[in-house]
């Protein structure tokens, strides 16, 4: 590319792109910038800040001391809760999403590879109500049970408390987990699973200790994206579960729905903030760990 | 034989537990009685279809106050993500990899403080309850995607060919328009079905901002199921779905891997 063209004629054609300069480029981003300033960082702002803010002015740990004797037992039902959905996430979506890499039986991943995917494009506002459903003394679940011989109908419970909770967080999650891990497994090269193998190292074992030490990054992130999800969610508790202890959610829409308690609410978003921001934290400080390591 | 038993017992099961609670869903929507401790239904019917789609029901409103409320918000977030997108592909900027983070965050931490607090704002400007509060507070969820695949297809563009357009004398306008548009174009449809699916499904700030005025088909959906009205909640669900999974069906066709692998870049 030693030749310059003659540009005498034509107007100065500068090459891609088609705009110079860092000004164009932030005319360009400008709106979009204003309108996540206005709709996400002031509202992010003023939640942290009304959570501080007393009555008459100035600074104050009231409302933060208030949440946590009123909503105390939420907040830790709120954390066990996470914990456990994130738990049966993880161990469900490493089954399947191993299945799907390392499965012996063709049409078995095929059919699995076409179900799991189902309730990633179902909002959650309509799992909440056919968990709501489902999952009651005389749903489905509980009718075929009965049906089959499985359950006496004298023991025959509702699931819709923290069991439910659990398990619908888990359904809708579980897929979009899954997504990410099979695709991170699928894209792993297969030479140390086939060389394992030949040396005799079952499928389960081969799932634990090639796939899964390869894919731990994305199946955290899948985790803590889910982790925002189940903090973030406020219809499945609101159908799922009467009463108290419930999610963190519930109780912050129910702050300001009864009472028009907005420093109390917010006091409890911040710790559903803190909550979100220790799990992003313990992840930064694992990778962190890895890449030093290596 | 006996190594596809096994198999076919945990896929039947696996089977039950994603459709279980959809067929629940199915049997209320189309049961006009059901009492414990019947474990089916005793009489079927379209008896509360007819109710909820009678002329001035609450249904026809809400399915056209969603849909308009969804398309105004694609149209306000692809509006403003296709500048976006573009300088964030293409052009220089300061501060890049920092503006990215800022348009992930809204996806990176807890929403419903942010859906109380844009509430409490909007009262004040007397946004609360109108339809234009509630299609800002989904461009927020909308904004995030929207930039995001815009990005990611402005990215996927071959540049050659907008140079050859520029070195032939086109515009830097016309440029944009008849080369670098149609070729991100798939990635912003995929974009907007996005944007599209979020929007109809939003229930948190729908709730905050809407009520008691704006009433979308997740908020009737809520209403009819905490009143007990099941069948009303079970048809509305079952139309929340058809959007999604038809949607759903048709994406791939969309958002192809050339744009999926700039996603986040």
């Amino acid at each position: 590319m030693t030749s310059i063209p003659d540009r005498a004629a034509a107007p100065p054609a500068p090459r891609a792109p088609l705009f110079r300069g860092s000004g164009m480029g932030l005319l360009l981003v400008a709106p979009a910038l204003a309108a996540i300033a206005l709709l996400y960082a002031l509202p992010l702002v003023r939640s942290v800040v009304f959570a501080f803010v007393a009555e008459e002015g100035g600074f104050t740990l009231d409302h933060l001391r208030t949440a946590f004797e009123l909503y105390g037992r939420d907040v830790v039902f709120s954390i066990l809760v996470a914990l456990a959905s994130l738990a049966l996430i993880a161990i469900s979506s490493i089954a399947i999403g191993g299945y799907l890499t390392l499965g012996a039986t063709p049409w078995a991943v095929s059919a699995l590879r076409w179900l799991y995917r189902w309730p990633l494009f179902i909002p959650f506002i309509v799992a909440g109500q056919t968990a709501r459903t489902f999952l009651a003394k005389n749903g489905l679940m509980n009718g075929l049970l009965m049906e089959s011989g499985l359950l006496d109908p004298l023991s025959a419970q509702s699931f819709l408390d923290w069991r439910g909770l659990v398990l619908t967080f888990a359904w809708k999650q579980i897929p979009f987990v899954t997504l990410l891990l099979a695709g991170a497994m699928a894209s792993i090269d297969r030479s140390s699973v086939e060389a394992a193998r030949n040396l005799g190292a079952g499928r389960f074992r081969c799932l634990i200790q090639i796939l899964l030490p390869q894919v731990k990054g994305t199946l955290l992130v899948g985790l803590i994206l889910s982790l925002v999800q189940i903090m973030s969610v406020l219809s499945v508790p609101m159908m799922v579960i009467a009463g108290n202890p419930t999610m963190m959610t519930a109780m912050m829409a129910h702050r300001v729905t009864y009472y028009g308690d907005y420093p109390v609410a917010n006091a409890l978003g911040l710790f559903s903030y803190l909550l979100t921001a220790v799990a992003a934290w313990l992840y930064l400080r694992m990778t962190l760990r890895d890449e030093a390591s290596r | 034989m006996i190594r596809h038993i096994l198999p076919a017992i945990l896929i039947g099961a696996f089977a039950f537990v994603i459709f279980g609670p959809l067929a629940n869903l199915a049997m209320w929507a189309f049961a006009e009685q059901w009492f414990f401790p019947n474990r089916l239904p005793t009489e079927w019917g379209f008896d509360f279809w007819a109710r909820v789609f009678r002329p001035r029901a609450g249904a026809w409103t809400s399915l056209f106050q969603s849909v308009a409320i969804a398309v105004s918000t694609v149209a306000l977030s692809i509006a403003l993500a296709i500048p976006a997108g573009y300088a964030l592909a293409r052009l220089r900027l300061p501060a890049r990899s920092l503006i990215m983070l800022l348009f992930l965050l809204p996806q990176a931490f807890p929403s419903l403080p942010i859906f109380v607090n844009i509430a409490r704002m909007f009262y004040g400007m007397g946004l609360n309850g109108t339809i234009l509060g509630v299609v800002l507070v989904h461009s927020l969820p909308g904004l995030v995607y929207a930039v995001w695949i815009a990005t990611a297809s402005f990215a996927a563009v071959d540049r050659a060919m907008e140079e050859a357009a520029r070195n032939l004398g086109a515009g830097p306008l016309t440029t944009f328009r008849d080369v670098t548009l149609p070729q991100a174009f798939p990635g912003l449809v995929a974009a907007s079905i996005f944007v599209f699916l979020d929007s109809i499904d939003e229930f948190t700030g729908t709730f905050f901002v809407g009520t008691p005025d704006v009433t979308t088909l997740p908020i009737l959906m809520f209403n009819a199921s905490m009143g007990g009205n099941y069948q009303v909640a079970a048809i509305t669900a079952l139309i929340l779905l058809i959007p999604s999974v038809g949607f759903m069906l048709v994406i791939e066709r969309f958002l192809k891997a050339d744009v999926l692998s700039r996603i986040g870049r």
